[in-house]
């Protein structure tokens, strides 16, 4: 059989896109430990987030958050046959290579952690494996996809357990993509320089009706109904950070969750769902958070 | 014509809109619909299972009762198209990693899979591939499976180093890459028409 083996190629965008795209409909959930990891992917996770720490105990630790030891990266990577992805600070591409070179399978750019360069992003299109970036807003969602993002998420409000905030970043993108439709060249361009976008993506957007990429829900993930809810305002996934291994029973959580997704414009069959599962994490009210102590502020 | 895609999880969108080019290009009337819950899959004249997670496909699809859908349809002669994920779930034997995860399979196709065949996702390809009955094909290979083992009945439809990449037994038909993240309809175009030759009979 003929096979063009001079035109093999690795690393490219519909690679890094496509792999975005095979998570859709799914939960990827926080892990700390290879056990951990193991109920997730037992729970039908598509993939894993392995961390130090999950959100809300880095808010409770406190200090600069870094990557994770590549030591408990490796556990988590020997342990489960589903993708597994973690976090950098944002613009340590040392740390990108890092994590490329030990085979992880996505790389989360993210807020969680003490970010590492105020001015920079890391210029992700100089890696083969793809990357994952929060955003609030449009303007940041297509900024990181011109850095080279091969899947958004929204920032949320890591580690609160309490979804308003990844419901108010998820309703602004969507409204924001809405906005412009009907919208003439000029108007486009305008728009564009506004919220500080390349035009091109925002003309893309603009035709697609939908972010270039995967979008994700992430950020206060808690039950069942949260997972539905985003789902229902347009995520095409959801990210479960502390919601899963601080909630009192986690494995009918991270399966809760993971069929949630699945029946989520089903509220006969999510209210099945929902019953008998133990105290989810307990949470933070935002408005009680400092501008300091939110981590969705940084890198826009 | 009625075209069932297995919506529980991965790319289903993706196929969604390729089957729907491809229906126009054929001149044929019909629709396409993913399936996320029982009741679907039994009026239609092929399924696609999509990319995806396969431990995630394979847990919801046997958990909500649309597998045994699957399976009555299929012994039914009705197609079946699986593209990676897919290809895993409708293959008879699994590998190791396989049996760790308790995956269940549809054991449609005899041959034996083994999941991430090329390693994780820093390994994926794209690679200009012959295709048997189809011609060079651009394949997007992402943490693909492949097919190690294949039985009698088992026609090979494409190969890449030492793996069987796609294959057709009967109705059942699949590949380790992803038709539907290209432009490029002739595969699904081919799958339709199994279709409509099935349904004719």
């Amino acid at each position: 059989m003929i096979v063009e083996l001079e035109k093999l190629r690795h690393g490219t965008e519909l690679l890094k896109r496509g792999f975005a795209k095979m998570q859709k409909g799914g939960v990827i959930m926080d892990v700390t430990t290879p056990e951990q990891a193991q109920i997730a992917e037992d729970a039908g996770a598509v993939a894993v987030m392995a961390l130090h720490r999950v959100p809300a105990d880095i808010r409770a630790v406190g200090g600069v958050a870094r990557m994770a030891d590549p030591k408990i990266i490796q556990a988590i990577m020997d342990a489960v046959t589903i993708p597994v992805m973690a976090k950098v600070r944002i613009g340590h591409f040392a740390e990108a290579q890092i994590l490329e070179a030990l085979g992880v399978d996505m790389i989360d750019e993210s807020e969680v952690l003490t970010p590492a360069d105020e001015m920079f992003h890391i210029d992700k299109r100089q890696f083969k494996v793809p990357f994952v970036c929060g955003a609030r807003n449009l303007g940041e969602a297509l900024r990181r996809i011109d850095e080279g993002a091969a899947m958004i998420r929204t920032k949320g409000e890591a580690g609160t357990g309490n979804v308003a905030e990844a419901v108010r970043h998820m309703r602004l993108i969507m409204g924001a993509i809405r906005e412009l439709k009907g919208k003439s060249e000029e108007e486009l361009k305008a728009y564009a320089r506004k919220i500080e976008a390349p035009y091109e993506l925002v003309v893309e957007t603009a035709d697609l009706q939908r972010l270039p990429v995967v979008n994700f829900a992430a950020g206060g993930i808690a039950t069942p109904a949260d997972a539905s809810l985003m789902m229902q305002l347009g995520a095409d996934g959801v990210f479960v950070g502390s919601g899963i291994f601080k909630s009192e029973n986690p494995e009918r959580m991270a399966n809760a969750i993971v069929e949630a997704v699945n029946y989520h414009d089903d509220p006969y069959t999510l209210a099945e769902i929902s019953k008998g599962l133990g105290e989810p994490m307990k949470g933070i009210d935002i408005r009680e958070l400092s501008e300091e102590e939110k981590l969705q502020t940084r890198g826009i | 014509m009625r075209i069932a895609v297995v919506g529980v999880q991965g790319d289903v969108e993706e196929h969604i809109i390729a089957t729907k080019k491809a229906m126009d290009a054929e001149g044929l009337k019909g629709e396409v619909i993913p399936v996320r819950k029982q009741g679907v899959v039994p009026d239609s004249d092929g399924i696609i299972i999509p990319g995806g997670e396969s431990t995630t496909i394979s847990r919801l699809i046997f958990r909500e009762g649309i597998a045994e859908e699957i399976l009555a349809l299929a012994n039914n002669d009705v197609p079946v198209m699986g593209t990676c994920a897919g290809l895993i779930t409708l293959a008879k034997h699994g590998d190791e990693e396989v049996k760790k995860t308790g995956q269940k399979l549809l054991r449609l196709m005899d041959v034996q899979v083994k999941r991430n065949a090329f390693g994780r996702q820093r390994e994926s390809f794209e690679v200009p591939l012959e295709v048997k009955n189809i011609g060079i094909y651009p394949a997007v290979f992402i943490r693909a499976p492949a097919i190690v083992g294949v039985g009698k009945e088992v026609e090979v439809l494409a190969t890449f180093e030492d793996f069987v990449v796609g294959a057709r037994q009967d109705n059942i038909i699949s590949f380790a890459f992803h038709p539907e993240l290209t432009d490029d309809l002739r595969i699904h175009r081919y799958f339709l028409a199994m279709c409509k030759t099935a349904s004719r009979q």
